[in-house]
């Protein structure tokens, strides 16, 4: 016989205390037990009598994945219940609320969405890296740690790479929350981690402008509606938004896959690169499109299956869109080093033509003290570097969508490379590594501590060295050449 | 709690065996069971017999096939090519060898695990467990959680739900499939010596009952060898085919 969860109920060691949440699916207990000192919560999944699908199989699901899950951006899972007994998952107490209040003072200032923007993009690319697409984000779905990483919840709807897809064959509707779902998976498709990208769209949207991109609809034909029907620009409900803003909004919410971000992280990096987003129509967009431009599209969508090809899974996707930083040593010495370095960018796009190109150049400063920002001539460092690196990148004919050039700046060349690269969700590093002498040996190289200590690979692109005929054996010489 | 390694279909592929031993070594299992069909197709009967032995007498758990049964009585339901390469077999096994294999049990059974070489209802009757439909009188018959079963040469997985709807599962080789408790589950391991899913590697399963995970393995082993020992010995010439294709 199935116990049901009550406050005071023991189980395997957990006591139940108060109930945190009562959803359509399932309670949330605050539980205790005596060898576990975090907080804990316990979720149950609300079986009615007899068999009821949709909450088993979600709840199934979420028992495969989440247990496979690390980091800060998910909650710990402690221990499963037997179905047998009672179902359930105890899991880590992330403390405060859901999204679901911050939401409720949208519209925020532009600098707190966009902040909170960075914090949601960069944690869905770590979720996607764990080979998982969420395919219900939404505010409710979401939280905050006292330390500021954003947590997901409820993997009911999840899909992993590796795993068996329990949902897949499960339901004929299509599955999601209907503000935040995106178009293909109104049409059935659940593998695309774009999809999550679509939901993130939307919820920034949400917290920029105090409403929801496509309304609320309660039923299947409103969500359909999304396939033709844009939503409002946001800049015409919130003029404070800046265009580029609205553009990587709009970006993330086109109908098409394949015409939004192709991943989290490349998100991620326009958010954290305002200034180097490529501004086109979307940002420029003043109203929804007229009935005409509507109509049209609503003939072209109205019988659409899906969008191309998906990608094979998330893994798939991530590889085919990387982000590629290049760090550049436009010294004159290096001039030769740069254009082996160019080479092995063009050779690298050339396999991986959706990859982002990052170009960097570092100014070293002095340890202590103010460096000058000028240089001798009074010219600006920063300007006169920045021109070096286009003018550099200008042969790799790359549209402004695709590169962008940054100046960095710090005592320690090596460690500014990486912690770019952690910023912006780097999957490659290119550099080049000047020969080898025995004292950059001893001192030890810019090139050598990216290597060591980078969080992804990195390629090191080196002049070939010609070994120069020493004159120490001339007699040897003479004596093979007669 | 146990790392079960699970190798079926041998088929007298010495080379095969080797290299799948070899895997495991890398990898901790406590114990194996070989789920049948240690020989018949394969160029090395006698070996393969005696490695089995071996294994059986460290404590593996060894099933009987239908190839083995038909060592000592030829079974009319067989193929033209599998009835000649018994016939060329039978010769080649000494008697305590064929004693070995006749006294083989047709299914084993370990806490909630069942195993056994072809489909759980009716062991004696070598049903092909193909699909979903032929995956159901198997979770029928059985009372065991998790049924592991051979016999295909291709892997598949199958899930029975509470309301006993069977589903096959999609598996990822070198995943591990998390054995959820909500459902019963069948697993096909993949054959060590002849696979049929257009992987000629070997194939072979660990299942981990303290993770209540079944993970799917391939390995890489010389199979130019084994076909030309298959040639060498005038064995049909598809059989050699079969292992350089996998198919």
């Amino acid at each position: 016989m199935r116990i049901r969860p009550h406050t005071g109920l023991q189980i395997d060691g957990f006591t139940l205390g108060e109930c945190l949440h009562k959803g359509g699916f399932a309670t949330i207990w605050d539980v205790t037990h005596p060898l576990h000192r975090t907080l804990l919560v316990m979720k149950v999944p609300t079986i009615l009598d007899g068999y009821d699908a949709p909450t088993i199989v979600g709840f199934e699901a979420e028992q495969m994945i989440m247990p496979r899950l690390t980091g800060p951006h998910v909650p710990r899972v402690v221990a499963e219940g037997d179905f047998a007994t009672m179902p359930y998952i105890v899991t880590e107490r992330i403390p405060g609320d859901s999204f679901l209040r911050l939401f409720r003072s949208a519209p925020a200032p532009v600098d707190t969405v966009v902040s909170l923007a960075i914090r949601i993009a960069g944690a869905l690319h770590e979720l996607h890296k764990q080979h998982v697409i969420h395919l219900d984000l939404k505010p409710a779905n979401l939280l905050m740690r006292d330390t500021g990483e954003v947590v997901f919840v409820d993997f009911g709807l999840a899909r992993h790479d590796h795993l068996p897809d329990l949902l897949a064959e499960e339901f004929r509707i299509p599955m999601g929350t209907f503000p935040y779902i995106a178009p293909e998976q109104y049409l059935r498709i659940r593998d695309d981690l774009r999809s999550d990208i679509f939901a993130v769209g939307a919820m920034i949207y949400e917290y920029a402008t105090g409403r929801q991109p496509f309304g609320e609809p309660q039923t299947l034909r409103g969500v359909r509606k999304r396939l033709w029907r844009d939503p409002v620009p946001p800049r015409a409900i919130n003029p404070d938004l800046p265009p580029w803003l609205q553009e990587i909004i709009l970006r993330a919410l086109e109908v098409d896959p394949r015409d939004r971000f192709q991943s989290a992280a490349q998100m991620l990096f326009d958010l954290q690169h305002p200034a180097q987003v490529k501004l086109t129509a979307r940002a420029e967009k003043a109203a929804a499109d007229d009935f005409p431009t509507v109509f049209r599209r609503w003939w072209r969508m109205r019988k659409v299956k899906g969008f191309g090809p998906p990608p094979a899974n998330a893994e798939a996707q991530m590889e085919k869109a990387p982000i590629l930083l290049v760090a550049v040593d436009l010294s004159p010495e290096m001039e030769e080093l740069a254009g082996h370095l160019l080479q092995s960018v063009k050779r690298i796009r050339i396999i991986q033509p959706d990859a982002r190109v990052a170009c960097v150049n570092v100014i070293k400063t002095a340890r202590l003290g103010v460096d000058p920002t000028t240089d001798d001539k009074g010219v600006n460092l920063h300007v006169s570097r920045l021109v070096g690196l286009r003018a550099w990148a200008s042969s790799l004919e790359l549209s402004d969508e695709e590169v962008t050039f940054s100046i960095l700046e710090g005592p320690d060349p090596a460690a500014e490379i990486i912690g770019y690269a952690v910023n912006n969700q780097v999957d490659h590093i290119l550099m080049g590594a000047r020969g080898s002498s025995s004292t950059r040996r001893f001192l030890g190289s810019v090139s050598s501590q990216v290597v060591a200590e980078a969080p992804c690979s990195v390629t090191v692109v080196r002049v070939p060295v010609y070994e120069t005929p020493t004159l120490e054996e001339p007699q040897a010489a003479q004596a093979v050449g007669a | 709690m146990a790392r079960y390694a699970l190798l079926t279909d041998i088929h007298a592929n010495r080379e095969a065996l080797e290299a799948v031993l070899r895997d495991l070594a890398g990898r901790r299992a406590d114990r194996i069971a070989v789920l049948g069909d240690i020989v018949g197709y394969g160029a090395d009967p006698a070996w393969c017999t005696d490695r089995v032995d071996e294994l059986a007498a460290a404590g593996a758990i060894v099933l009987k096939g239908n190839h083995d049964a038909a060592v000592d009585r030829p079974d009319g339901a067989m193929n033209a090519v599998a009835r000649a390469a018994l016939d060329w077999t039978r010769p080649r096994l000494s008697a305590a060898q064929k004693a070995f294999l006749a006294a083989l049990p047709l299914t084993a059974c370990e806490a909630d695990i069942q195993f056994v070489h072809a489909s759980a209802d009716h062991p004696q009757d070598w049903i092909y467990v193909t699909g979903e439909r032929s995956a159901w009188p198997s979770f029928a018959a059985s009372k065991a959680r998790v049924i592991l079963c051979g016999h295909v040469h291709v892997p598949a997985i199958y899930s029975c739900d509470m309301t006993n709807r069977v589903q096959s599962q999609r598996i990822t080789t070198a995943r591990p499939v998390p054995l959820i408790r909500s459902r019963r589950w069948l697993g096909v391991i993949g054959a060590v010596g002849q696979p049929r899913d257009g992987v000629p590697e070997a194939a072979y399963a660990i299942l981990d009952t303290a993770t209540n995970e079944l993970t799917f393995h391939r390995v890489a082993y010389d199979r130019a060898a084994a076909a030309a020992k298959l040639r060498a010995a005038g064995l049909p010439e598809s059989l050699a085919l079969r292992l350089l294709n996998g198919s």
